[in-house]
């Protein structure tokens, strides 16, 4: 699974370009007042949609290289699980600062439901991102690949912290909540696979 | 176009007031969708002239009223209200429109009318929220204040904002507006108004009851479950600076209006 290093030097290029490139975006929204009278609450929003955006992206990947049998995918697949947990910090920052002001920590984090859940994904995700370098990869050997199973239960939390905040109009997260689906549910076909097949040998055996 | 009105000084604020721009661009009125600037962006496909608004329940003067008719009598005035919004945001707007009272006792409500009962236009040709097949919403959107709410000086019947007729993403033709209350009790672009003996079931009371009471008095003793409503952001807020204030009790209105509430447990009547 270890990503191959030839040509690797562009990809951070490319995320550095997109980062700048988002950065720009929200920063030009805010001078030129296009973000609105409250500008905290609607980028602490854009940021954490655009942190759930990208672990699903990132969960796009390996289907991918299944499906078109390029190994690329894979080294895009690191940077958009780092791109994702760049966005979640700049969220929890973000819902911090602008919403909390740092203030009301504790009722905050232990009596409402949708921020525990947004918290427990914010966590799940740390470890992901600390062990992505090659080397924690190598040094934790198949561990690796077991620990990283947590972003299963990351972006199912996170789509649950924000079906919690959908007030009225369910539509856009039954929507995401669709694509998550079809995420997961062609890993379990391709789990199915190998086991349909043995049920198989078993049968006629 | 611009309104006839007087200022009414004594149910006005000397506070910042939000600007005009501020205020047209960034509201919920989930008929047209659900983000903040849904409905500056597609409330213009609502027709709003001519507007009719269907009186009935217990009144001696029921019937379908033109928006003229149920108005002319009445002269305009211009007061300066804190709106705050269970959001924990909150604005200051400039409304121009006639007590609610006045319209309440011209319909003549008979003895038996104990609540009065609001209801928004249902169409989802003109309201595009309307028509998502995943809204919890039960269209139309509904309110209601108990009579004696109703006939309170500070209830108010908006038609402008600013000096001009309400802009469609606020509510046009004409809403209420509950200053001491959160923002989704002051119902826009009203086409019913029913005078009945019992408690109507508001629209948010029928989403979510534990987190939307019938009352929904500003107060920051009583948090939403999802939030503190302790503090609001009083809007424009900057971001590197936001511009908090502490939340007050039935958004600084209680002088008008805590005798309403004497002897009820405002943690359960919420």
């Amino acid at each position: 699974m270890a990503p191959k290093c030839g040509g690797a030097a562009r990809v951070p290029l490319a995320g550095g370009g997109a980062g700048i490139f988002a950065s720009y975006v929200v920063g030009w929204g805010y001078v030129s007042g296009a973000v609105g009278p409250d500008p905290g609450q609607i980028i602490t929003e854009a940021l954490g949609l655009a942190a759930f955006q990208l672990l699903l992206a990132t969960l796009a990947m390996t289907p991918l290289r299944r499906w078109t049998g390029w190994g690329g995918w894979l080294r895009v697949r690191r940077m958009l699980g780092l791109f994702a947990f760049f966005y979640a910090v700049l969220h929890v920052l973000a819902f911090l600062q602008f919403i909390l002001g740092w203030s009301d920590l504790w009722a905050t984090f232990t009596k409402r439901p949708y921020i525990i859940a947004g918290a427990v994904a914010f966590l799940c995700l740390v470890p992901l991102a600390v062990t992505s370098p090659v080397s924690a990869m190598r040094r934790l050997g198949p561990y690796w690949k077991r620990l990283h199973k947590l972003i299963y239960l990351a972006v199912g939390v996170a789509w649950v912290h924000f079906l919690w905040q959908a007030r009225s109009d369910l539509g856009e997260m039954v929507m995401y909540g669709l694509l998550l689906a079809i995420l997961l549910g062609v890993r379990a076909i391709g789990q199915a696979g190998p086991v349909w097949s043995l049920l198989k040998r078993a049968d006629i055996g | 176009e611009p309104l006839d009105f007087t200022r009414a000084p004594q149910f006005s604020t000397g506070e910042e007031k939000t600007p005009f721009k501020d205020v047209i661009r960034y509201n919920n009125f989930y008929e047209f969708g659900t983000g903040k600037d849904d409905p500056a962006k597609y409330a213009e496909s609502m027709s709003v002239d001519p507007w009719s608004v269907i009186v009935d329940g217990e009144c001696g003067k029921p019937g379908t009223y033109a928006l003229e008719d149920l108005l002319r009598p009445h002269d305009y005035e211009e007061r300066v209200y804190r709106l705050r919004c269970v959001e924990a945001w909150s604005m200051v707007i400039p409304w121009v429109g006639v007590p609610l009272a006045d319209v309440v006792k011209r319909l003549e409500p008979t003895s038996k009318a104990k609540y009065v009962y609001f209801e928004t236009l249902e169409d989802p040709e003109q309201m595009r929220g309307q028509q998502s097949i995943f809204s919890t919403i039960d269209w139309p959107y509904r309110e209601g204040l108990r009579m004696d709410e109703a006939m309170n000086e500070l209830a108010f019947l908006a038609v402008g904002l600013y000096g001009k007729a309400l802009p469609k993403q606020n509510g046009a033709p004409i809403r209420l507006v509950l200053p001491w209350k959160y923002g989704f009790k002051s119902i826009k672009s009203i086409v019913r108004i029913r005078f009945q003996e019992t408690r109507p079931k508001t629209t948010w009371e029928r989403i979510a009851p534990s987190e939307y009471g019938f009352y929904a008095n500003v107060n920051p003793e009583v948090d939403h479950p999802r939030w503190s409503q302790k503090r609001e952001r009083r809007l424009p807020s900057g971001l590197l600076s936001p511009n908090w204030i502490e939340t007050e009790k039935f958004n600084g209105y209680g002088e008008q209006v805590a005798g309403l509430y004497k002897g009820m447990d405002l943690r359960k009547f919420y």
